[in-house]
């Protein structure tokens, strides 16, 4: 039993673990800025895209057509890489935010789940059946009112599976930031790959850790459909 | 800042290099949409048969891969594949060092990671047919081959068209994550290009123009394909 444990304490997985845990808390920074921001800029941008108002509709659906249509890597690299060559922008206050691969990884990431969820956020809103939102009007409730306590709560609740996808989605895109010399768990597992020569081990530990992190995140969202979604429970 | 003049076709720009990493692109993402479709019939299958081990098998697989990031999974085939290939080969009794090249390795890793989101679309697509067309065509005396190539088939296509075609607009923009292995396709000549010009936004760009072009295009091409698809049933 006791060369047993020896072993598994010594086996390269067992180290690799520990040294990839520590890229955990990088991963977790860039999900805790860009997820907030990106859901609070979603709502914005889906009410912008259902709005009356063309022009502020049109601009949005072809930002939306645009980040849907070209891979997070691309959106990566032009503000890391592309942005930073550019001579104004280099002299200009942005500099200080583009000169780090963390905030570039958080501008990206933002942008790119901004998109996906106004595009989500906007089929939720939609789907409100026109008899509450007239009811509402009826009782008298202002334009914000009615925002606030009928159209958005509807909307989120609705949608929330979807939005759970995205969130999942943006767990696994927070790997492509290490591209950008940002030192997180894929990045970790890919110095330990070039020091060791053992792919396999290093990227196991890295895959472990990002399974345990997808897990809690669908835990969340099952613990969130099952608060917000009361009528849907199966037993009560 | 945008430099249109390094972008001219022949020796002077890098017009038809992008044109060949254009190509490349596609043939990884067809190939690989391909053996991902062929992958996913085998996960399916083996989720709908009544036996535990294949569909636990087919369960963690589809679990696995899809709770990982893609990069990983690359990562992982690109520098862990030769040393799993040249293991089976020794078990053969071929002991010499293999080396794949870089376009099956690309299509292996871009395939396992599609398959696993096809799978998902055939099997609510296969589960959408009503069992009882499958029992008439047993009370007919067809066999099962002919059952899935004449009855199930034809079905589960137009069920799943526009599932497979948001998987195969995935499976194109994960290609852009091949360019770690070293393939040429669109993002690898990006980088190459402005590593040697030293403007990366002009061809950072160009490259994300490419993308929404090909995405563009395919998504016209599946919304025919569904329409043709869906002749007789109202949409």
């Amino acid at each position: 039993m006791i060369e047993l444990l020896n072993s598994i304490q010594n086996s390269l997985i067992y180290k690799n673990f520990f040294l990839v845990l520590s890229g955990l808390d990088n991963t977790i920074l860039l999900l805790l800025i860009s997820l907030p921001l990106g859901f609070v800029l979603a709502l914005l941008f889906a009410l912008g895209r259902v709005s009356k108002i063309t022009l502020l509709s049109r601009t949005i659906a072809s930002y939306i057509f645009i980040i849907r249509g070209t891979p997070l890597l691309v959106q990566i690299y032009l503000i890391y890489f592309g942005l930073g060559s550019v001579k104004f922008i280099r002299e200009s206050f942005l500099w200080y935010a583009l000169k780090e691969p963390f905030w570039c990884g958080v501008i990206a990431l933002t942008i790119n789940t901004v998109a996906y969820g106004a595009e989500i956020f906007r089929g939720g809103i939609q789907s409100i059946e026109k008899s509450q939102v007239e009811s509402g009007l009826s009782l008298g409730f202002g334009k914000f009112l009615l925002l606030r306590k009928i159209i958005l709560p509807i909307a989120i609740r609705k949608v929330l599976p979807s939005y759970g996808n995205e969130l999942i989605l943006m767990v696994k895109a927070t790997s492509l930031v290490s591209l950008t010399t940002y030192m997180e768990m894929t990045g970790i597992a890919r110095k330990i790959m070039a020091k060791t020569f053992a792919p396999v081990e290093a990227f196991i530990a890295a895959g472990i850790l990002y399974l345990f992190l997808n897990f809690l995140m669908v835990q969340f969202v099952k613990y969130l459909e099952w608060k917000y979604n009361p009528h849907l429970r199966l037993n009560n | 800042m945008f430099k249109f003049e390094k972008l001219v076709f022949g020796d002077a720009g890098w017009g038809d290099e992008f044109l060949i990493a254009t190509l490349m692109t596609l043939l990884v993402s067809i190939l690989s949409m391909g053996l991902g479709l062929f992958l996913a019939i085998i996960t399916v299958w083996a989720k709908i048969i009544q036996n535990r081990i294949t569909r636990f098998i087919a369960n963690f697989y589809t679990t696995v891969i899809r709770g990982v990031p893609e990069l990983l999974v690359i990562y992982l085939i690109f520098f862990g594949g030769n040393a799993v290939v040249m293991s089976v080969a020794k078990v053969f009794g071929y002991n010499k060092y293999i080396e794949l090249n870089a376009l099956t390795i690309a299509t292996i890793a871009i395939a396992v990671i599609s398959a696993t989101y096809s799978s998902e679309v055939l099997r609510a697509s296969y589960l959408a047919i009503s069992k009882g067309q499958i029992e008439a065509a047993r009370a007919l005396g067809m066999n099962k081959f002919s059952i899935f190539f004449k009855v199930i088939s034809p079905q589960v296509i137009r069920h799943a068209l526009p599932g497979i075609g948001n998987v195969w607009q995935i499976t194109l923009k994960d290609t852009s994550l091949i360019s770690v292995t070293g393939l040429v396709e669109i993002m690898r000549q990006s980088r190459i290009s402005s590593n040697v010009e030293h403007s990366p936004l002009t061809f950072l760009i160009t490259a994300a123009i490419l993308y929404l072009c090909l995405t563009t295009i395919s998504g016209r091409v599946f919304k025919t394909l569904e329409v043709n698809y869906s002749k007789g049933f109202s949409t």
